[in-house]
């Protein structure tokens, strides 16, 4: 039985951007994944906080999609955790509701790989500026999947964009059929690794 | 005398109140309704009032004088300054062609000369109170046919004073005059006539600047509202009855009465009182003209009569055309002028009584005449319906084509608005601003034309109608935005919408919830109450004012909307069980109440504990 996804992607400037859009055109109509655009459902930033909840309680896995703005995620994916995360809900004394929930991040950069590293451009790496989201997930009791990351958008020729769309849709599919180990996969720091292994 | 007065009120009033509904029923104006409920009490149906028609409408002209009262209110001195040269020009050109035309006609089917320009003279005139009421109507006051009507119309109650001052000259036989038209001047030599007159308007002039706006301020500090309608009455009164005193025309001084006070701030104050009164008044004035209509002449000599009404009628649309033309009116601006001043107006009951007692009417012609008046009045509304569904379309639509061809393939936009006042405007402005050209359909022919000047898709008419919808591209548009200042109107085209274009998707402007309702039962899923965003950034406002932080409060005025819409669609559905409806509004509203005192008592932690520290606190203390 293939676990039920639920995608929350977030993007300002969805219609502008070339990445995003070949992404989410392979998961959108995908039978197991449910596709939830968040600057589309609340342009006014007003969200629903019960139909949200409701929907976490129905799926598995949840996949936070978004561009890596500012070492962080667009502002309307933080005020879904701000608003949708409730004390005594999700974490805190009886915040139990999304225990053993597993949690991917899919981002895209600008930068190429290599700037992310102490020895690089923007001194960190990607875990490294990642870690609220983790600390997030790991306080709600869910489980931080390593992230798919794709680098350097800026410069990304045609082909390059179809080999990572590739990797993107085999990610997708061991996800939805749960084809991994939920301790060993701790190992990749991307999750775009098990992919490039098994090439 | 009072049971007599209490049965003719029940008269008029029930007769009124059938007739008029039905007329707007079935997409005539309020004057032909009135207009046939007095025909109907009159002597030759009913019966039920015989000649005292006449008296009330004498009474009733009062409401004429209280129109033009209204009409200087919203006339600022600055625009009625503009205006001279068209009061001018058009003025003396209708009234001398008109007047020569018919007196030639008159002599060669062999009247006495005397009794043919008499004649002409009072069936010159058109009707201010038919005109001008139809215009507001329809909302075409503004329009360029109704501004050139407005100035004809008062050239031709300034013309009244001069008419009345020859009419004797052409009197047969001498006959002593003295009788409701003497004034005060008459005996005064010429020079001292003319002073007074300038005196009278000036008095008003300085007496509406000067005196009558403090007094109006004192009486409006007494905070009571009934004292200043009494005010606003004797103003109007007052200023009728020393026009009168001096043989000027009331609703001449009343007009510039109305005139100076446009700038004052008691504009809307005065308005508002004297509407009322005004449209009652009118209203009677009409039911009179109706109850007045003579059939008996028509059934003795009816080619006759129909033959005169034929060629007043014919005359006086020719020579309005002509000078339409002659001041460059578009095509379909000349022909709502031409239609809508078409009738023989009130003051020709005046003129020809007048002549009637000067002899050189006999009373047969001036019975005769009268009816022939009171029928033109009758054939204004249904020429106009005539222009507006036959006429116009054609024209309006013709003009787009014509204008389009040369540089566009006539391409048929994805988005149509209806309706292009302010709402619709503002929704055409932000499409265009995002690169959406969308189709627009509005009734107003000088706005379509600034439109198509800028470039708009326009299609001018009335966009209840199915072939213009067609034509406009109904059939292919993806999306409709319905967008119609009147609420009715704006449902009838809903209506036709839903049951003739199903794909089409529909966004309507909705006025309240209530109209939300009826296009729910339409069907429609985008309604947009112009009584809810607005109230509810107001709202949010004033939060904020009392306190409240604005981001607290913004999302109070959210979680209202969402709450309200949310009951919108609940009660909807309830609303055909009328006693249940009834039952839930109240239900509904105790609801509202209680989820948003709710939301005020524990600062939105029923529902939402975002960002709240207490509550945080609250949850990690407690055990």
């Amino acid at each position: 039985m293939p676990n039920k996804i639920l995608y929350l992607f977030a993007h300002p400037l969805f219609e502008k951007s070339r990445i995003n859009k070949t992404f989410i055109k392979e998961i959108k109509n995908h039978h197991h994944i449910h596709f939830h655009d968040l600057y589309e459902l609340y342009p006014d930033f007003n969200i629903d906080i019960e139909h949200e909840k409701g929907l976490l309680l129905k799926h598995n896995t949840i996949i936070w999609h978004h561009p890596f703005y500012w070492y962080s995620c667009p502002p309307l994916l933080k005020q879904w955790i701000d608003m949708v995360l409730e004390v005594g809900w999700a974490y805190g004394p009886g915040g139990t509701a999304l225990q053993g929930k597993k949690v991917l991040q899919v981002i895209s950069t600008g930068g190429p790989e290599t700037a992310y590293h102490h020895e690089g451009y923007n001194h960190y790496t990607i875990r490294e500026f990642l870690a609220p989201f983790e600390r997030t997930v790991a306080l709600c009791n869910m489980h931080y999947l390593p992230p798919f990351v794709t680098h350097g958008t800026h410069r990304l020729t045609d082909k390059e964009l179809h080999q990572q769309t590739e990797q993107f849709k085999k990610i997708i599919d061991i996800i939805v059929d749960e084809t991994f180990d939920l301790t060993s996969i701790q190992k990749y720091s991307y999750i775009n690794e098990i992919v490039k292994n098994n090439e | 005398m009072s049971s007599d007065f209490l049965l003719q009120a029940l008269i008029y009033l029930t007769a009124a109140i059938f007739c008029v509904p039905i007329a707007k029923k079935l997409g005539l104006s309020s004057v032909l309704g009135y207009l046939l409920s007095g025909i109907i009490i009159g002597p030759f149906v009913l019966g039920f009032i015989g000649k005292e028609g006449e008296d009330i409408m004498h009474a009733a002209e009062f409401g004429v004088v209280m129109m033009l009262f209204i009409i200087g209110l919203e006339l600022e001195p600055k625009k009625f300054w503009e205006m001279r040269k068209a009061i001018v020009g058009l003025g003396t050109m209708q009234m001398i062609f008109t007047i020569l035309l018919l007196s030639i006609i008159f002599i060669v089917i062999g009247w006495q000369w005397q009794m043919s320009v008499a004649a002409a003279m009072a069936l010159a005139m058109s009707s201010t109170a038919i005109v001008l009421q139809t215009l507001k109507e329809k909302g075409l006051t503004k329009t360029i046919a109704g501004e050139s009507s407005f100035a004809v119309l008062l050239f031709q109650d300034i013309a009244v004073i001069p008419i009345l001052a020859l009419l004797p000259l052409l009197a047969v036989n001498s006959v002593d005059t003295t009788i409701e038209h003497q004034s005060l001047l008459t005996n005064l030599p010429r020079f001292l006539q003319a002073i007074v007159v300038l005196v009278a308007v000036a008095s008003i002039y300085f007496a509406g600047k000067y005196l009558v706006v403090p007094v109006l301020r004192l009486v409006a500090k007494t905070n009571l509202r009934e004292l200043f309608t009494a005010s606003s009455l004797l103003l109007v009164i007052a200023v009728a009855y020393i026009m009168q005193t001096v043989g000027l025309s009331p609703a001449l001084g009343t007009f510039i009465a109305g005139v100076v006070l446009a700038n004052s701030e008691f504009r809307h104050e005065l308005e508002s009182d004297i509407e009322p009164f005004k449209g009652l008044l009118l209203g009677l004035f009409f039911v009179g003209v109706g109850a007045t209509i003579d059939f008996h002449l028509l059934i003795e000599s009816p080619l006759y009569i129909i033959m005169l009404l034929g060629i007043i009628l014919f005359v006086k649309m020719c020579v309005l055309f002509i000078i339409g033309k002659f001041y460059k009116l578009s095509i379909d601006q000349n022909f709502l002028f031409t239609f809508g001043l078409s009738q023989v107006g009130e003051f020709a009951f005046v003129l020809l009584s007048f002549s009637e007692q000067l002899e050189i009417l006999n009373s047969e012609w001036s019975g005769k005449l009268m009816a022939v008046t009171a029928f033109t009045m009758m054939t204004t509304p249904l020429l106009l319906l005539f222009n507006e569904r036959v006429i116009d379309p054609y024209f309006g639509i013709k003009n787009s084509k014509e204008e389009k061809e040369p540089d566009i393939i006539d391409v048929h936009h994805k988005v149509i608005i209806a309706g292009f006042g302010h709402f619709g405007s503002t929704i055409g402005r932000l499409l265009r601003a995002s690169g959406i050209e969308a189709t627009i359909l509005d009734n107003d022919s000088d706005r379509v034309e600034l439109l198509r000047k800028m470039g708009f898709k326009v299609y001018y008419g009335d966009a209840t109608r199915l072939d213009l919808l067609k034509s406009a591209g109904a059939d292919e548009a993806t999306l409709f935005i319905a967008a119609i200042d009147s609420p009715e109107i704006n449902r009838q085209l809903v209506q036709e919408l839903t049951s003739h274009f199903p794909k089409l998707k529909i966004l309507s402007r909705a006025r309240n919830r209530m109209d939300a309702y009826d296009l729910m039962d339409m069907g429609v899923k985008n309604i947009y109450r112009e009584t809810l965003y607005t109230a509810v950034h107001l709202g949010i406002d004033a939060l904020t004012q009392l306190g409240f932080r604005k981001y607290s409060a913004t999302r109070l005025g959210q979680k209202f909307i969402h709450y309200d819409e949310a009951a919108l669609k609940k009660l909807g559905a309830l609303r055909h069980d009328q006693k249940e409806y009834v039952l839930n509004v109240k239900q509904e509203i105790e609801l509202q109440e209680q989820l948003l005192q709710n939301d005020l008592h524990q600062n939105l932690t029923a529902t939402d504990h975002s960002w709240d520290s207490e509550y945080m606190r609250e949850q990690f203390t407690k055990k």
